[in-house]
């Protein structure tokens, strides 16, 4: 199933492109009413897991103050950390790379698979490794790559991307997945038995993992007070991958890294209960040291690769960075109503929902990603339910500034400050500023309006497509109070 | 879950002799009838209502699009319109939110901001927690649900109020409709910019309450009830949804709704 693909234009992420498309990407999904099915289903059900498993306000209350104040202390000290980390993980023998570009992580990984003499890869979960399209850059250099998490299975199969973080095949049914691997899949005995078809990708990918060289993972916490690699996971791909192989390659972003390994518990419970509403995943693994000469398995050598990847821009600017807090868990998304009804490829972006809205400004610039931040109701679910209290709403109307604003130019500017600048708009709202802060002249115009309510047209563009338009008042609410009572 | 959140909890003074009202660009040129209402309820209660004329928009729109500046001249307007120290009550939980907990950072460093903003109370909010009151039901038996919007809920906390002055008719029942907490797509300009996706969101939360089988539903918002009446009215359906401030005059006088003495 290795298939070649063109290798894509280095300077600029693939998803840049994708982004741009938004609008039609939007279009589409919409009209395509299995796929909102299917995730207005699963988004209902995530959103009755995690509510089931905080049954005390108060518990999460003070659980999500608790993680949030340990992701901001990490970020506060994050130069130091990272340092930290790296001494340690070197001092526990696995080497540590630094990646600012996803080009430089891919020719890290290439180059230490390359080194191994690797051709067979397998790799765990892992969001980082779609960010710098990594299976691309390989497949292009004849390295098998396969993805062992189900989900990722079926989204490779495809030929797809994930369309959520955490569940990256949410967007298919069973009835798809069934199909799917009865085209893909030699003497695949046909069944939509979930549990069915779920050992049916187990049995193929045992194999692979026995004959793999290299493993590639992500981290979720990553300890720099021990040199702690954290992996959460569910269907131990993340294990298979990372102890199997000879060689575990870790990929992940800067902003995973954690002070102290007390830090980890508190964090853990609340990503899993806001992920998929479990107390616990069904496996946990740290990861310190390669395999040590006692020891009778595990990879001889282990590789960290740190990705900046625009992360930095983020943590530049106070209040951007509150979006490297982030763990990962999708709730954000899960309770989206935007998200919901479009699906996760419609953004276009690696990072989908509210978090990919924030996320990808500082990845592909505001101008690649210029109607994600408007494509907000800013109804603040996000925010509510986001375990390290992101204020993503906030940070919404911040980078609408930010994409609006006049272009100065400055180096500390964003990648893509203005871009969304629209003469004609901003002339409007300088016209309507001007209205609104004179009184006279609100009250005039709005006296004019009400007027001419005869010659309001029933078509309002995109509003009365499914609408009927409103009806302006024969009198002003201020007419009225005027008439009302006397004037004093 | 009562989720209640800290921007819920606040002090909240005793009954005053007098309020200002803020009536919202919304209802200035669409919806009138709800001010009007809203100032005879007050009034009922023993409250002189002072509708400042100088009032205009609390600046919300151009903050929502980024345009921060065009937002903060129009909200340095609003605050010179009400200079005494009374509550300012207003008939929309987005606005109040805008104007709640949005303008201490859009106008950080103005004299008297931090006061200005504890003076802001949504409609709802006012007459449960300060009024404290205690209402007559004098209609008939309907079923009615009810639709927050989401600034009102997460920052104002109507959703709390609002029911629970709906749970004070004795002869209303109060349905909760599926997706009872999902937006209903307005979100301003969003609305336009973003037409495709705030249609959905629409049809989907118009089918939602139209599923709860009640007579009518209730709202403390007019960007949600514009975008919603609008979309049953083109849908042909016979539901609407009113402002909150009319359904309670209506209820508590014993009238239908719409029946309220407007002169228009």
């Amino acid at each position: 199933m290795t298939v070649k693909i063109q290798e894509p234009e280095q300077s600029e992420s693939k998803y840049a492109e994708t982004a741009r498309a938004f609008r039609q990407n939007v279009k589409k999904d919409l009209a395509n009413a299995e796929l909102r099915e299917n995730f207005h289903g699963a988004m209902n059900y995530l959103m009755a897991k995690r509510a089931a498993s905080f049954p005390s306000d108060d518990e999460l209350e003070t659980l999500r103050n608790q993680c949030k104040l340990i992701k901001q202390r990490a970020l506060l000290k994050l130069p130091y950390l990272l340092e930290k980390l790296e001494s340690n993980l070197q001092a526990n023998g696995i080497h540590v790379h630094w990646a600012e570009t996803i080009t430089d992580a891919n020719e890290i990984i290439a180059q230490v698979i390359t080194s191994k003499n690797g051709k067979h890869i397998v790799k765990g979960k892992s969001m980082v490794s779609e960010e710098t399209a990594l299976n691309d850059y390989l497949h292009a250099r004849d390295m098998e790559i396969l993805e062992s998490d189900m989900g990722e299975y079926i989204v490779q199969l495809a030929h797809e991307h994930p369309s959520h973080i955490i569940m990256p095949a949410i967007h298919q049914n069973k009835k798809q997945v069934a199909d799917l691997f009865d085209k893909h899949i030699d003497g695949f005995d046909y069944t939509t038995d979930v549990d069915a078809l779920i050992g049916e990708g187990r049995r193929i990918l045992r194999d692979k993992f026995c004959h793999a060289d290299v493993g590639i993972t992500g981290v979720n916490f990553a300890v720099a007070e021990t040199g702690t690699l954290c992996l959460v996971e569910n269907e131990g791909n993340g294990q298979m991958s990372s102890a199997v192989p000879n060689v575990h390659i870790a990929l992940t972003g800067i902003e995973k890294v954690v002070e102290l390994l007390e830090d980890v518990p508190p964090l853990l419970s609340l990503l899993t209960r806001s992920a998929t509403g479990q107390a616990i995943t069904t496996y946990f693994n740290m990861i310190t040291k390669p395999r040590q000469s006692d020891e009778k398995d595990g990879p001889e050598e282990v590789h960290l690769v740190l990705l900046d990847n625009g992360r930095s821009q983020a943590f530049a600017d106070e209040e951007l960075r509150q979006t490297l807090q982030c763990i990962r868990c999708g709730a954000c998304m899960n309770h989206c109503p935007v998200y919901t009804r479009i699906g996760g490829h419609a953004y276009g972006t690696v990072y989908p929902g509210p978090i990919g809205k924030i996320i990808s400004p500082h990845m592909l610039g505001l101008e690649a990603t210029k109607d994600l931040p408007t494509a907000s109701s800013l109804c603040g679910a996000c925010g509510e339910v986001c375990p390290v209290k992101i204020p993503i709403p906030k940070i919404l109307q911040r980078l609408r500034t930010e994409s609006v604003k006049v272009h100065s130019g400055s180096p500390d500017e964003l990648k893509g400050a203005g871009s969304n600048r629209k003469p004609m708009e901003a002339t409007i709202w300088k016209i309507w500023s001007f209205i609104h802060k004179h009184q006279g002249m609100y009250r005039f115009s709005m006296w004019v309006a009400t007027r001419l309510r005869g010659l309001l047209p029933s078509k309002l563009g995109v509003w009365t497509q499914v609408r009927s338009a409103p009806q302006l008042a024969p009198k002003t609410l201020h007419e009225r109070i005027q008439a009302r009572q006397p004037r004093g | 879950m009562t989720e209640l959140n800290s921007q819920h909890l606040r002090h909240y003074p005793n009954k005053p002799k007098q309020v200002y009202l803020y009536g919202t660009c919304l209802a200035d040129v669409l919806f009138p009838d709800s001010g009007i209402d809203a100032i005879e309820f007050l009034e009922q209660q023993g409250i002189d209502v002072i509708f400042p004329q100088g009032q205009t928009c609390c600046g919300q729109p151009a903050y929502n699009s980024g345009y921060q500046q065009q937002a903060k001249s129009v909200a340095l307007q609003q605050i010179a319109q009400f200079p005494l120290d009374i509550p300012i009550v207003i008939i929309s939980g987005s606005c109040g939110g805008m104007m709640r907990h949005h303008y201490p950072e859009l106008l950080k460093g103005e004299p008297g901001i931090e006061a200005f903003c504890e003076r802001i109370f949504e409609f709802t909010e006012f007459l449960v927690h300060v009024l404290k009151i205690k209402l007559t039901d004098n209609g008939e038996p309907e079923k009615v649900a009810m639709h927050t919007s989401c600034a009102a809920r997460r920052e104002m906390g109507v959703h709390i109020t609002g029911a629970s002055l709906i749970n004070q008719l004795d002869n209303v029942e109060l349905v909760i409709h599926k997706q009872e907490k999902e937006c209903c797509g307005f979100g301003g300009t969003f609305a336009v910019k973003h037409g495709d996706i705030s249609a959905a969101m629409v049809a989907d939360k118009s089918a939602s309450l139209v599923d709860a089988d009640v007579v009518r539903f209730v709202s403390a918002d007019w960007g949600c009830l514009m975008n919603i009446n609008g979309a049953l009215e083109y849908q042909k359906q016979p539901l609407r949804g009113e402002h909150i401030a009319s359904y309670l005059l209506a209820r508590t006088a014993g009238k239908k709704a719409g029946e309220t003495d407007n002169d228009s």
